[in-house]
């Protein structure tokens, strides 16, 4: 393996611990919202309480980890990404700071304003959608040169392009999935069968949109970016058995093995994420830059890749901690409901 | 506006609010185990209470530290893509390490608040604080030494535009690194014990007679005298440094225009158009010393510098209120010290406590004014030496509606932040925890 796949490889491997830490969180803060609409936020009240309080800022962390060492590794990208994604990733940071700030104000501060509880909904489901511009950017077509040889972001063809637009589908449909599959889960250690109850059925309601735009994706990649979509098709197999995994999930959901079925609603993203990152080898944007004519020196690599494996020996342990004295904590998690 | 000009407005107010977050993340940590500490040695119910007062709104503190610098690190890459594509290949490390730091302090700042009294020895509760204070103090250092390796770039040779012998931990390890942080994390411990001591100063100056409030205002003034002396110590190195690496921003800050020995300290005044320094208040051979520790010492002025490379002379300004406020802050706090000792009681009256009230707001300020001194006077350079600050920016002509975007944002934050810690402690105040914390002593004893 090269430096500049090793590089890529721990870049994806944040990425996706994010995605699947921050639509946790970020559909749990869309259910406690929508519930209040729908009179039923006394069930999931506390099974998302419990959940969310120790665990936001490592949420965060996940995705910082991931930007700060994409400029690490591939210090091109900051010019590139950095130059035309001021706006969107402007928005993003703008939601994000509202989301973790008024979190934080309204767990530990005053408690249970509904103003609060609304804006962690409704950021919820922008962020998502705000941050997926990265994404889809980065599938060309949407960046052209300025007259004085700048680039910047075509916004016209951002906003009418289909593809665009069910890239930000998908990311919406698929944050509720997971959250949902894994809220269900924890409802059942939880032993709160009413939250379980509910969270089952959304688990079952968002589980066919996800599939159905991510099809979807995959046949419009045929027009908007054909070099990508052979890559896919080459790599169908991978594809397959993430569906595969789909299948499995939804059947051990209805057998009612919940942990087990989370386990591979995230097997199934693991697989369609790295076939899908695999498959746009060795592109980090269409058509400009590479994974090989964007890297750092190799001096920088092997710094970064050290501090990488240091640090990752401090965090492994202190993640399992909180692992053990919160998340599956089964008196902490029960405690509030009894 | 051109879009460089914007993009440093936007990064000036993003650190400047994100520098207050960060300054008390870096301090109140400490603060905590002190009174942890003391809590647990004199079993002292009052200290303990301190600690788990400071930590509740501490993490209301940490989580807009941690909004703001996600703001700012992603800034960095949208409003300097050039400067962070050419700096990224040099200390990618720190700001990577950064990251490790901060993620290891917070995910025991989470477990130390969670479990309280959960731990049936409770040494080993404390003990957690020390990754806490060890997380956050390295923080400061890597992002603190990205900062430094601005103002003095070194650790790669650059031949044609193309970077080579690249060496990380010497661009990590340069020659402003040391006295900046030091300065840095010694002024953080200073200003978080005198934000802290304000605040104990304030419910006496309201009449609460609480011993708490008294232990807390003389542990936190003691703390803010060793940190004043410590940063004042400091700073006079970090004048010493400026004066051999980047003697332009040291003469600017003084209006040091000749090169000469027996230089005076130049604080206040103004500057007339044909540089004449006016009404400004001179301590004769002050610079020489600071420089040379030597009243004769040559000190270079700003016209040996060609002029394309003199930083705005209105830095002077930030200089002065920075030094004055240090000044004044380690009298106030010694003159406490003493009086304590002595059992004077004019530190009882209501002046001298509107005078503490004061001064954890004035310690900030100075926080911000040594860092717009630094930063400003680092112009025109990005990167000394090697790049400007126009050709390291952005050419988007969005930056503007950015700045009103995020102007707006800060103001939402600082006033949420306000209002949430006020009535997070006023709803629930000291005497009532107390009250409920002996109760269930009681209840445990039986
Ligand atoms: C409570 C805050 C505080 C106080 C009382 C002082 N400083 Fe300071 N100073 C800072 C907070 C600060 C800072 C915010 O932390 C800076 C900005 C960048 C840095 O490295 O530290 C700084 C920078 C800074 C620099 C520039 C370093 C550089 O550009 O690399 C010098 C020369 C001094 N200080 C000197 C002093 C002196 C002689 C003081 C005498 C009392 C003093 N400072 C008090
Ligand atoms: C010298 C000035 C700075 C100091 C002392 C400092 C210190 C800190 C501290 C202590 C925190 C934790 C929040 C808290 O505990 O309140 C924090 C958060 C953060 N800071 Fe700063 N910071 C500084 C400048 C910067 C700059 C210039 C950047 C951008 C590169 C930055 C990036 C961050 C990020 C990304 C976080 C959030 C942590 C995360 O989510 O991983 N900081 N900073
Ligand atoms: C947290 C405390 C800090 C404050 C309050 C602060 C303040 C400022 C100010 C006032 C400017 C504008 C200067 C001008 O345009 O005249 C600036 C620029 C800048 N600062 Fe800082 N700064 C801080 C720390 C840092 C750190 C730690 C870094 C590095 C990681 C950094 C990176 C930059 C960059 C890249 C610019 C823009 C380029 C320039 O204007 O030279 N700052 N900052």
């Amino acid at each position: 393996m090269t430096l500049e796949v090793i590089g890529i490889s721990v870049l994806w491997l944040f990425l996706f611990g994010y995605v699947i830490v921050a639509s946790i969180d970020f559909g749990a803060g869309f259910f406690n919202a929508s519930t209040i609409v729908t009179r039923k936020h006394h069930i999931v009240n506390s099974v998302i309480q419990r959940y969310l309080s120790p665990v936001w800022e490592i949420t965060n962390v996940f995705l910082v980890f991931f930007f700060v060492g994409m400029i690490g590794f591939f210090p091109k990208t900051a010019y590139y990404f950095g130059t035309v994604l001021l706006v969107p990733i402007s928005i993003s940071i703008i939601l994000l700071a509202l989301r973790g700030s008024y979190y934080a104000f309204g767990t530990y501060g005053t408690k249970g304003h509904v103003g609060y509880t609304l804006m962690y909904g409704v950021t919820g489901v922008l962020i998502p959608a705000s941050l997926s511009t990265a994404l889809i950017v980065s599938q060309g077509g949407f960046i052209r040169e300025t007259p004085t040889g700048g680039i910047e972001l075509d916004f016209l063809s951002l906003f009418t392009s289909p593809f665009a637009w069910s890239i930000v589908a998908l990311s919406l449909v698929s944050v509720l999935f997971i959250s949902a599959s894994f809220l269900a889960y924890y409802s059942s250690v939880a032993e709160d069968i009413e939250a379980l109850n509910l969270f089952r059925r959304y688990t079952w309601i968002w589980s066919f949109p996800t599939i159905v735009t991510a099809m979807g994706i995959i046949i419009e990649m045929k027009w908007h970016n054909p070099t990508h979509y052979e890559g896919m098709l080459s790599l169908w197999w991978l594809f397959a058995l993430s569906l595969v995994c789909f299948i499995a999930s939804l059947w051990l959901l209805k057998k009612r093995h919940y942990g087990r079925s989370f386990i591979f609603v995230v097997l199934q993203f693991a697989i369609a994420f790295y076939a899908y990152g695999v498959s746009r080898y060795p592109y980090l944007l269409y058509p400009n830059l590479t994974i090989y004519d964007g890297f750092t020196n190799e001096t920088m690599a092997y710094a970064l890749i050290t501090a990488f494996v240091f640090g990752f020996m401090l965090l492994i342990p202190s993640l399992y901690l909180v692992f053990k004295l919160f998340i599956m904590n089964k008196p902490y998690i029960q405690k509030r409901n009894s | 506006m051109e879009s460089v000009e914007l993009s440093r407005y936007l990064t000036m107010l993003t650190l400047s609010v994100h520098v207050i977050f960060a300054t008390v993340g870096v301090g109140v940590p400490i603060m905590i185990t002190i009174a942890h500490w003391l809590g647990l040695k004199r079993q002292d119910e009052h200290y303990l209470l301190l600690a788990k007062r400071w930590a509740r709104g501490y993490v209301i503190s940490v989580a807009v530290g941690v909004v703001t610098g996600t703001a700012i690190a992603l800034q960095l890459a949208l409003l300097w893509p050039r400067f962070m594509e050419f700096a990224g290949q040099l200390v990618a490390l720190p700001l990577f390490m950064e990251t490790f730091a901060f993620f290891f302090e917070a995910i025991f700042l989470g477990i130390y608040l969670y479990t309280w009294n959960r731990f049936k020895n409770p040494k080993h509760h404390f003990y957690l604080l020390a990754p806490v204070v060890l997380g956050s103090a390295m923080s400061a250092l890597f992002i603190t030494s990205v900062n430094a390796f601005m103002n003095v770039p070194q650790g790669f040779t650059l031949i044609g535009g193309q970077l080579t012998n690249i060496q990380p931990l010497v661009a990590m390890f340069n020659p402003a690194m040391p006295t900046k942080v030091a300065h840095v994390l010694t002024s953080a411990y200073m200003t978080t014990a005198f934000i802290l001591a304000s605040i104990a100063a304030y419910h006496l100056l309201k009449g609460n007679r609480h011993e708490y409030h008294r232990k807390a205002l003389a542990l936190t003034m003691k703390i803010a005298l060793i940190f004043s002396i410590a940063t004042a110590l400091v700073g006079d190195l970090s004048g010493k440094y400026l004066a051999e690496y980047q003697p332009e921003k040291l003469a600017a800050a003084e209006w040091h225009f000749e090169t000469e020995g027996e230089a005076p300290l130049v604080l206040y005044g103004v500057l007339t158009e044909k540089n004449e320094v006016k009404y400004a208040f001179k301590i004769p051979y002050a610079l020489s010393i600071l420089v040379h520790s030597n009243p004769f010492g040559v000190v270079t002025g700003l016209n040996d510098i060609p002029k394309e490379y003199h930083p705005p002379y209105e830095i002077h300004y930030f200089f002065d209120i920075m030094v004055t406020i240090g000044i004044w802050l380690t009298f106030l706090s010694l003159v406490y010290f003493i009086a304590l000792w002595r059992n004077w009681s004019f530190i009882k009256t209501k002046i001298f406590r509107i005078l503490l009230v004061t001064s954890g707001p004035l310690a900030m300020i100075a926080i911000e004014a040594g860092w717009w001194f630094t930063e400003v006077g680092r112009q025109p350079w990005i990167m000394r030496g090697f790049m400007q600050t126009a050709e390291g920016a952005t050419d988007s002509p969005h930056v503007g509606i950015m700045f009103v975007a995020f102007a707006v944002l800060y103001l939402i934050l600082l006033i949420g932040t306000a209002v949430v810690l006020t009535r997070m402690f006023k709803k629930n105040p000291v005497e009532l925890e107390l009250e409920k914390d002996s109760i269930e002593q009681r209840s445990v004893a039986k």
